[in-house]
């Protein structure tokens, strides 16, 4: 009984971009908590029971605090409450969830970091603490609202591509990696599954170690419900079926143990 | 005070279990919850082979409740001996295995497997609505529920509470076919069958189309079924639907339930087990009642 739900107290909160809000909070959570890894955020409205995974964005030096940077999906939603919360409220969270990305695959490496749409946020802590011969960011748009750019820009060569084209190459994050010519012997990736696709495509194509971030519906956010399941190469050891927990053994999985 | 309850001649510690399919084998609570304060752990449901279950999206989120179709993946009966219930009797608590079937010599093959196990008791699950043979076919027709309660348990050694659905149109008469069937016990509500669609998607929620709605907003229709159910038999009945408060638990108690699962609200919170357990003491304390039975049924 090492572990319960607990009440993180908001540090601050603030609007980045259009719908985007990134929130800090004073959480147990913090502890260990490392880039990849998520927390389960919950409602206080009794009518929304489920959590709602967000990736860690950033731990607060110390490990007493973490930020998370979310996007309002709609209105009377989880997310549109939470960001109608201020500092000195508290949220309900559970943390830290899942595996993170490996960190030390990029040791003497060239990496790439790659984030798209709200898979953006976790690149930055994986970013900051990364150790690699070349770090070469790649993060994608819709528009002009480049929400975290000024911070990659400080942990790293950063490229970018817009839907629009406002902002670094138009196209996604496929064009920006071939416009800039860049190349890397091991991958990191966080975004909508068409990205992921798309880049786990690209690794397997040139044969490159690859690390993909899937997201899922959840219900329980431990292991314990098999709502979250993606399909898998090989049978997995806990499943003993060709599928495995998200939320467990993921949400970060090596490109070619898993169909997307 | 005292909070143990007897179910078909199995001692609990108290009336408070977990609902199968919410809780897994108990090893992912651990963290959360101490195991040996439960009446008993209910596991997910098990059958003879491995289950891969529904596509991905498996659960939404309702007003006030969700609703899933994982399909009863699971990884067959084999591994969950070697791994679960080693796993669970490191624990001063009751273990009730859920088991699941797509034929009659499905469930009877699990549960002969279980026949020399150390494990309490059973709960043969022929109520789930999520997949198309997952023994919704027995749970809907008392003559077929009667007939696989008996088959069940020429095999079965240890006592079988047999699972309903609330996809029924009379639960008395499911309860009384179980019954006749040799049933030692009965349990329900499993999860009532319903939709979500995505206006923008113009399409379902789910990638199963349908999906079985559980927690708070399903309670009061749970209440009304287990009254009915407790009314209509002899055998105890395992209340559940929706319980995710002290109140909710002992509203089932009142109704006629010998004991209570608690699902869905492990999600929202995963030591809700606790407080509920808690609770119940503190209420009993309240109202001077000095063991569970006194308060089972009391509304009449
Ligand atoms: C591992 C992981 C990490 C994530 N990290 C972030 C992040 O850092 N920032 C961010 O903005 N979003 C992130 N998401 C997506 C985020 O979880 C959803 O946008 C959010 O749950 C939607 O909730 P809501 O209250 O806005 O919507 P509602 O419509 O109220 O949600 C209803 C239910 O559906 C679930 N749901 C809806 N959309 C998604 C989705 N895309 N993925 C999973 N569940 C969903 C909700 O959790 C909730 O249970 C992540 C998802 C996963 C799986
Ligand atoms: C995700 C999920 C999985 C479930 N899996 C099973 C199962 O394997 N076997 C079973 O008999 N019932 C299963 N159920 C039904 C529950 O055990 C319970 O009957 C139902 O959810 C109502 O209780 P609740 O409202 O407290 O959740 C499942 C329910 C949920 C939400
Ligand atoms: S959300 Fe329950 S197993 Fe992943």
């Amino acid at each position: 009984m090492s572990r319960r739900k607990e009440d993180a107290v908001i540090l601050s909160q603030e609007k980045i971009a259009e719908g985007i809000y990134s929130m800090w909070l004073k959480t147990d959570a913090a502890r260990g908590a490392a880039p990849g890894q998520f927390i389960s955020m919950y409602s206080r409205d009794g009518s929304r029971l489920l959590p709602r995974p967000i990736s860690i964005c950033e731990v607060g030096k110390g490990k007493t605090s973490l930020r998370v940077v979310y996007r309002v999906t709609g209105e009377n939603t989880g997310t549109e409450e939470f960001s109608r919360m201020e500092a000195g409220d508290m949220v309900p969270v559970i943390g830290p969830l899942g595996n993170g990305f490996p960190l030390e695959r990029a040791e003497g490496k060239r990496a790439f970091l790659v984030g798209g749409g709200i898979g953006v946020p976790p690149i930055l802590e994986l970013a900051k603490q990364m150790n690699c011969e070349k770090k070469q960011i790649i993060v994608g748009y819709r528009n002009e609202e480049t929400f975290l750019k000024d911070e990659f820009g400080r942990n790293g060569e950063l490229y970018i591509s817009t839907e629009d084209g406002s902002v670094g190459t138009k196209g996604n994050v496929m064009d920006a990696i071939r416009e800039n010519g860049l190349a890397a012997d091991v991958i990191y990736a966080c975004g909508p599954t068409p990205m992921l696709r798309a880049v786990k495509a690209y690794a397997e194509e040139k044969g490159i170690e690859c690390y993909l971030s899937l997201e899922e519906r959840m219900a329980c956010g431990i292991g314990a419900c098999l709502a979250c399941v993606c399909r898998t190469k090989e049978k997995d050891h806990h499943t003993n079926v060709k599928n495995r927990r998200i939320c467990k053994e993921g949400p970060v999985f090596l490109s070619t143990e898993v169909e997307i | 005070m005292n909070m143990k309850v007897n179910i078909a001649g199995i001692e609990w510690k108290n009336p408070v279990t977990v609902a199968s399919g919410t809780f897994g084998s108990g090893a992912e609570f651990e963290e959360f919850v101490d195991l040996n304060r439960l009446g008993a752990v209910t596991t997910k449901g098990v059958a003879n082979v491995p289950w891969e279950g529904n596509p991905t999206p498996r659960v939404a989120e309702t007003y006030g409740g969700m609703m899933n179709a994982v399909g009863l993946q699971n990884p067959g009966i084999d591994v969950f001996c070697e791994r679960d219930i080693p796993f669970l009797r490191r624990y001063d608590t009751r273990i009730i295995v859920n088991v699941c079937g797509r034929s009659a010599e499905d469930y009877c093959e699990v549960v002969e497997r279980l026949a020399d196990e150390d494990v309490d008791m059973l709960e043969i699950n022929i109520s789930c609505p999520n997949v198309k043979e997952g023994g919704i076919a027995f749970g809907q027709n008392p003559k077929a529920a009667e007939e696989i309660t008996k088959a069940v348990k020429k095999y079965a050694r240890q006592p079988v509470i047999m699972k309903l659905s609330p996809n029924v149109t009379s639960i008395a008469e499911m309860a009384k076919a179980v019954e006749a069937g040799g049933a030692d016990a009965v349990s329900l509500i499993n999860t009532i069958t319903g939709m979500k669609i995505d206006i923008r998607r113009k399409t379902f929620v789910l990638a199963n189309r349908t999906g079985g709605v559980s927690g708070p907003a399903i309670h009061p229709i749970a209440v009304r079924m287990v009254y009915e159910a407790a009314h209509a038999v002899k055998v105890p009945v395992i209340g559940m639907g929706g319980i995710a408060k002290a109140e909710d638990a002992i509203e089932m108690l009142l109704a006629g339930a010998s004991a209570v699962s608690v699902g869905t609200a492990n999600f929202h919170d995963p030591a809700v087990t606790m407080e509920i357990v808690d609770g119940i003491g503190a209420y009993m304390k309240e109202q001077g009642f000095g063991t569970v039975s006194e308060m089972v049924g009391i509304i009449g």
